[in-house]
């Protein structure tokens, strides 16, 4: 089946010359980076740009890099980009552990961390770990640039709050000693989306960041668990405590993928493992990351 | 638009329309049918090919996206004969009716790439986006994994 809508296509070759026909086009824009999701869409006629701009020749989206204790992510890095970092793997293995779970090899050949959180469907796998991380996301747009707290990302059901004239350029994460664990339920092992996730970081002094995929219109973040765990350590009581208040924090629907109560029942339970794993982790011990705990 | 690229060696130069898709350009245009077509969304892996030696889903590939760069098929790695692994997955009988084996051909050519000594997780890992309704996978594991250094665990 070929793609019936026809549309124009440029390849900028500076971020000022793709913000200017962002500004200046006067029909419906999409960017392009891996295409993993657009190409489909536009397949499916989900999407109807009048035009496509793809950023791939853009320079200087392509960093991954430490610079200080900050993780600078450019918005063109793939997630087999991710996994095959020795940065990634030293720093923010975690990454690499939820990327490892995103579709198959010929998709994370191509589709980038960025594209994943701009696309912002439920299911999204860098969602939850990316709100774990405090991620801050870097657009910039005819006004110059902006720093979006990940917090404030995702708007509604595949919206975020970049602006149609805006291009985000990268990502920042915060480094400090941490463990952390992304639990992804797939209906099969192998290439699945998520019917349900859980993402955890875990610092020092009893201190969690709590994020859920594919149970909410969005990824979401769950302060109330993450204040219930505050500052006291965790044993099999805390864990009944804050288990208990999943169902109040999640909103799950019923589709092909799962049922609405089967995906509640299984936050339940990666929630209460993820939150040991990760705990073990900072410590130095639990499962290395990459083992799939569901 | 002009798209110039290379296909198994050799050097295409083409117009072709934004919304035309890399799969059907290949197949159609510049007469290479090992990529298949299959879902058309990601999913089944029967379009694979290697560009710049990695895989990727052709049916997700604008033709446009992959101008100046290097496309590599099943065609394309047995001009001089078949490769050690495509001689191991004829001795194990891996494929029966062979719609998926281009695909699995180049998804195990790069993991060999990248890992010459796979165990039998990472072969699973690696070919978990290529579907066989065929043979059950293990005739296709058992080869890549005769292809690597005899596939310890």
């Amino acid at each position: 089946m070929v793609i019936a809508r026809e549309f124009d296509y440029q390849r900028p070759d500076t971020l000022a010359k793709a913000i200017q026909i962002l500004e200046e086009y006067p029909g419906s824009v999409r960017l392009l980076a891996g295409g993993t999701d657009l190409v489909a869409w536009l397949r499916d006629d989900a999407v109807a740009p009048d035009l496509v701009v793809d950023i791939k020749d853009v320079p200087g989206l392509h960093a991954l890099e430490l610079e200080g204790e900050t993780l600078h992510i450019g918005s063109l890095v793939t997630f087999t980009e991710l996994i095959e970092s020795e940065l990634v793997r030293e720093h923010a293995p975690l990454l690499a552990e939820m990327a490892e779970t995103v579709a198959s090899q010929g998709i994370r050949n191509r589709a980038t961390m960025v594209g994943n959180i701009c696309s912002a469907v439920p299911s999204c796998d860098a969602g939850p770990v990316l709100l774990a991380y405090d991620t801050t996301v870097h657009v910039v747009g005819p006004d110059g640039e902006r720093s979006i707290d990940i917090n404030d990302w995702f708007v509604g059901l595949r919206q975020t709050a970049r602006t149609d004239e805006e291009v985000v350029t990268h990502l920042t994460i915060a480094l400090r000693p941490h463990g952390g664990v992304y639990v992804k339920l797939m209906r099969y092992a192998g290439e699945d989306l998520a019917q349900a996730a859980v993402g955890i970081v875990v610092y020092p002094g009893d201190e969690y960041r709590v994020a859920f995929g594919a149970v909410a219109p969005t990824p979401i973040r769950s302060i109330r668990i993450e204040e219930a765990l505050r500052g006291r350590p965790l044993d099999e009581s805390l864990i009944t405590d804050v288990v208990s208040m999943v169902r109040s924090e999640i909103s799950p629907i019923t589709d092909m993928r799962a049922s609405a109560e089967y995906r509640a029942r299984m936050t339940e339970v990666m929630l209460k493992r993820g939150l040991m794993a990760a705990t073990e982790r900072l410590a130095g011990t639990g499962p290395a990351y990459g083992t799939r705990l569901i | 638009m002009d798209l110039k690229l290379k296909v198994n060696g050799e050097d295409w130069a083409l117009d072709v329309a934004p919304a035309d898709v890399l799969l059907d350009v290949l197949r159609e245009r510049i007469g290479v049918k090992s990529p298949k077509i299959g879902c058309e969304r990601g999913d089944c892996g029967s379009c694979t090919i290697l560009m710049d030696g990695r895989t990727v889903r052709s049916c997700l590939v604008l033709a446009i996206e992959v101008d100046g760069h290097e496309i590599t098929t099943v065609e394309g790695i047995s001009y001089e004969g078949f490769s050690e692994l495509q001689n191991l997955f004829l001795q194990n009988n891996s494929f029966q009716c062979g719609f998926c084996a281009p695909g699995i051909v180049l998804a195990a050519t790069e993991l060999l790439d990248h890992n010459p000594n796979p165990t039998r997780h990472d072969v699973q890992e690696a070919l978990a986006g290529n579907l066989c309704r065929c043979t059950g996978y293990e005739p296709i594991i058992e080869a890549v994994l005769a292809a690597g250094d005899g596939g310890s665990e």
